[in-house]
Formats: C-alpha cells, structure tokens, sequence
C-alpha cells in the first residue's frame, strides 16, 4: 500500500494511503485531495490533473509516451518535472513519493 | 400557437418513426424549436455513429456517444481540425478569404505554437488577478437591473457580462465594446441556414471591418512594450507576430466567438435552467457551497456549442461503421452529454451530481477550450452575486432560440425580478 505524499501550490501536505497499481490521479481524487480535478476521468484528454514529480522519485515513474506529452502542451505551468497524474501507476518502488501540484489546473 | 408539450410530442414521435438513414441533426429547425434531444436519442440507441445528409452541407457522420466522441476528439492524426480540409464547422465554406485560418482549426505544429501565443492569458495567475475586476462589474451590471418590470436577461446581463470581459482581454475601447458582439453574431452566422442572417458577401465586409479596425490596435501595440492583452500578445509572440492578415482574422473570430457566445449561452441557459428545476434552485439557495459544481453543471446542461466537426485523413472504423477518408464528422457534445451510459441520470439538470466536471461541453484532446476555467470564474461569480441579491428571478416566457446547428443559445430570456 503506497504512501503518496502531495504538496500543494502554498506548501500545504496531504499524505494518503493509495492501492497498489492504481494511478496517481486516482489516489488524489479517492482521498479528496484538493487541486486535481481530472475532468476526462483519466483518459489522458484533458491536462487537469498535471504534477510535478521531481527528482529522486522522477527517475522511478515511467517515461511519458507521445501523447501525455501533446497534453501536457496545454497547460502554461509546464516544466521538465511535469506529468499527467492518471498516466503514472503507484508500483511499489513509488512507497513515499512527493508529488507537488502546479498554481492550478488547465 | 402549439404548446411546447405537443410540439415536444410531436417531435418525439417524428424522431422514433423515421427511417434512421432519414435523420439530419444538423437541421436548424430542431435547435430553433429545442426538439434536437429527441433525434440524438434515437440516434445513441439505434445509430450511435450516422451517415445523414443535411440540404446545405452536405453527407455527414454523427457521432452521439460519449465515448465515441471521446475517441474522436483524441485522435486528431486521424480527425484533422484543420481549415484546408474544412476546418470545424459542417458548412464547407470556399477557399477564399470566407475560409477562416484559426489555430482551433489547425492541426499541430502550428496549431499548437499558435495557441501558446495567447494561452497565458487565462494561467492561473493571471485569473487570480482578474477575479475582483470580473465582481466588479457584475455587481454593477446587476444592481442597475430593473425591477418589477420583464426585460431580456441575454441583453442586459448575459451580452453586457461577457463582452465587457472580452473587451478587457483585447484592451479593446470599452464604448466601442457592442461591436464584439455585433462581429461574434455575425461570424458564427449563416444565411443558408437562418434567412435573417446577413449574406455571404456581407458577413465577409463586416469581418474585413472587424480586421481593419484591430489592426489599427495591432499597429499601436506592435510598435509599444509588450503588453498583457491578446493583441500585443499576437503581435509580439515570434509564433504569431508575422501572421497573414488572414489568420489574424481567423484568430480573431476565434477569440471572439470563444469568449463570448459560449459563456453568454451559459449565462442564460443557467438562469432557464435553475427556473425550470425549482427544487435545484431551492438547493442552490440552501448551500451556497454548491456552486462549482452547479456552474459545471450548467456547462454540461447548456453544451454552448453542440458539436465540432473533423475530417477523417484516412479510412478508420468506429463504432463498427467505416469513416472513409474524407469524409466529414459531426462530435455532438450536446448528445455526449445527455448519454446515460456516461452520466447517471444525465437527462436530468442536478446541481449536486458527482463528477460533474466530466462533460464534454469543452471538448478534449489539444484542442480542448483554453479559456475554460475563465468561464467557470464568470459563471460563478454571477450566481454568488445574483445569491445575495435576488430570491427570485421569473422567467415570464419561452426564450427566443438561436437558429443554428453550431451556437447553442438564445437572443431572448424575457425575466422580471421582483420590486
């Protein structure tokens, strides 16, 4: 059971016990964490569950494929640590993360 | 005159008795007369993806379920957007200068260094700064409402909001600001579809006219500092500075029409829709803290634009239908959105659902609405306002409908406050 820790926009911690396997996106919409909205449900279509995952746990989540790219093209607050949250899958290596979250979503 | 009972009635029978391949949702009486959700009923349950045929533009697919539309609208490399294969309306205007060079109606690379050139403007931090202006205002706009007497409430509240909002965006001269509606009506308009509208020819002298005038802001501002609005943005942004006078006029329209018929639509649509739902009204006015979700709900419930139209670069399958290469495809939003498959009880304006931000009303995918959460900020700050001033708002007679296929909205909501 992955410990997943999110940081808001004004440094507030909300740390929440996640499934194993489930997405990112899922354990903050699951828990009620505020500033995730993920109005496509996790389709990887809308851009509004968009993270930061730095360093060292950005080296544990896989590479983005080609179209959470093209949607992370959406949003003005982008930068190298930028993710989708419903394309990162809680695997068992990710126990602990800090996950930060932008101003506000697309 | 018939009763809105029996012309729904008389739709509904209409729509489940004709031969499916006989059904054209693209005809502009349905949305004139509010019968279109019959047609897309029928359609989601007999023939989610259509072929039909519509006297002005032309065969056409439908697609009607959400998921569909959801698997259209991510597959732009398949579903262009882009104006040299007609870009995202179902009318195929000429070639010439009437074919309007939007980025909504490119595809990427271009599209997407184009719409990055204005996008900043509704960042975070940028709607943050613009809240208390937008309260301003609408405080002022609503406390100058007649009372105890009908007026239109698209005029005098849902036109007036929006487009002093858009006036700020542009630094648009704020007495001039009815010319942005005056543009937005007659960009989205189409004579072949509504006879009031203005001819081809006429449309396409006043958008020049809308052209010249914004060039005489874009020569001001080119020349300045960069500044914060959307045309120092264009003429300032290495993506955009060197457009055709073509595609600034394309963009304009876009920026036009996108901020200003949609949320005006909303605007209205809302205030009909909390009248006609009583007992959702009466829960607004409860618990106030309802109302992100109820201003999404209004989103969904209104779906102010009822489709985007793509064109199929290569032969695909969906929904077990062939879409053949070039073929032209109709994503109805307004049908998505009342999909009981996708959204429990989604015949049903609740202010209160769950998940309510999962509706299609702003498309998804890289072309998904920029100015989305801007709307939101508008809506809400107009149902905070109208809470702490009026207990009632009486809708006195049926709203005056757009006639189009495309602009979901109205002219008229004839309302009276009470003195």
């Amino acid at each position: 059971m992955p410990i997943v820790n999110f940081i808001s926009f004004n440094g507030q911690r909300h740390t929440v016990t996640a499934s194993e396997n489930q997405v990112l996106m899922q354990a903050a919409v699951d828990n009620g964490v505020p500033g995730i909205d993920a109005d496509c449900g996790g389709q990887c279509a809308c851009a509004t569950c968009h993270v930061y995952i730095e360093s060292p746990w950005a080296a544990a989540v896989p590479r983005m494929d080609e179209r959470e790219d093209e949607m992370l093209g959406l949003t003005n607050e982008r930068r190298d640590s930028s993710r989708l949250a419903c394309q990162v899958v809680l695997t068992p290596e990710l126990d602990g993360i800090e996950v930060h979250l932008p101003e506000g979503q697309h | 005159m018939l009763s809105q009972n029996h012309i729904q009635s008389a739709a509904r029978d209409h729509a489940f008795s004709m031969p499916i391949e006989e059904i054209d949702p693209a005809n502009p009486d349905y949305f004139q007369h509010d019968t279109i959700g019959h047609y897309f009923e029928r359609l989601r349950r007999d023939a989610p993806v259509h072929h039909g045929h519509n006297p002005v533009f032309g065969n056409y697919w439908s697609v009607t379920r959400f998921q569909d539309i959801m698997a259209v609208d991510t597959n732009h490399a398949v579903f262009s957007s882009d104006w040299t294969h007609g870009g995202i309306t179902l009318l195929d205007e000429p070639m010439e200068e009437a074919r309007l060079q939007m980025f909504i109606a490119m595809d990427p690379p271009k599209h997407d260094v184009q719409r990055k050139a204005v996008s900043g403007i509704v960042a975070p931090g940028n709607l943050a700064n613009m809240q208390s202006l937008i309260r301003e205002r609408t405080c002022r706009v609503l406390d100058s409402l007649p009372r105890g007497e009908t007026f239109n409430w698209v005029d005098k509240v849902s036109i007036e909001l929006t487009t002093l909002m858009l006036a700020t965006l542009f630094d648009f001269p704020l007495e001039d600001r009815r010319l942005l509606t005056h543009w937005s009506n007659v960009a989205t308009s189409n004579k072949a579809v509504d006879p009031r509208a203005p001819s081809p020819e006429e449309r396409l002298a006043e958008l020049h006219n809308m052209l010249a005038y914004f060039t005489r802001l874009w020569n001001e501002r080119v020349n300045a500092e960069p500044g914060h609005d959307l045309v120092s943005m264009l003429a300032h942004n290495p993506a955009t500075r060197n457009m055709t006078p073509r595609e600034y006029m394309g963009n304009l329209v876009l920026l036009i029409v996108g901020g200003n018929d949609t949320t005006r639509n909303s605007m209205t649509g809302g205030l009909l829709a909390l009248s006609q739902n009583p007992a959702e009204w009466a829960k607004f006015r409860a618990d106030p803290g309802l109302i992100d979700n109820m201003v999404s709900e209004i989103i969904r419930w209104q779906t102010p634009l009822s489709y985007m139209r793509r064109t199929a670069v290569q032969d695909i399958e969906l929904g077990g239908k062939t879409i053949r290469k070039g073929d032209k495809v109709a994503m109805w939003y307004l049908s998505g959105n009342r999909d009981e498959d996708a959204i429990p009880n989604a015949n049903q304006f609740l202010i209160d659902r769950p998940r309510a931000r999962q509706h299609l009303s702003f498309g998804f995918g890289i072309h998904r609405c920029v100015g989305n959460r801007l709307a939101e900020m508008q809506l809400k700050i107009l149902w905070e306002e109208i809470h702490k001033r009026f207990p009632v708002i009486e809708v006195v007679g049926e709203p005056v409908r757009v006639r189009s296929a495309f602009v979901h909205g109205y002219t008229e909501l004839p309302v009276r406050i009470p003195a």
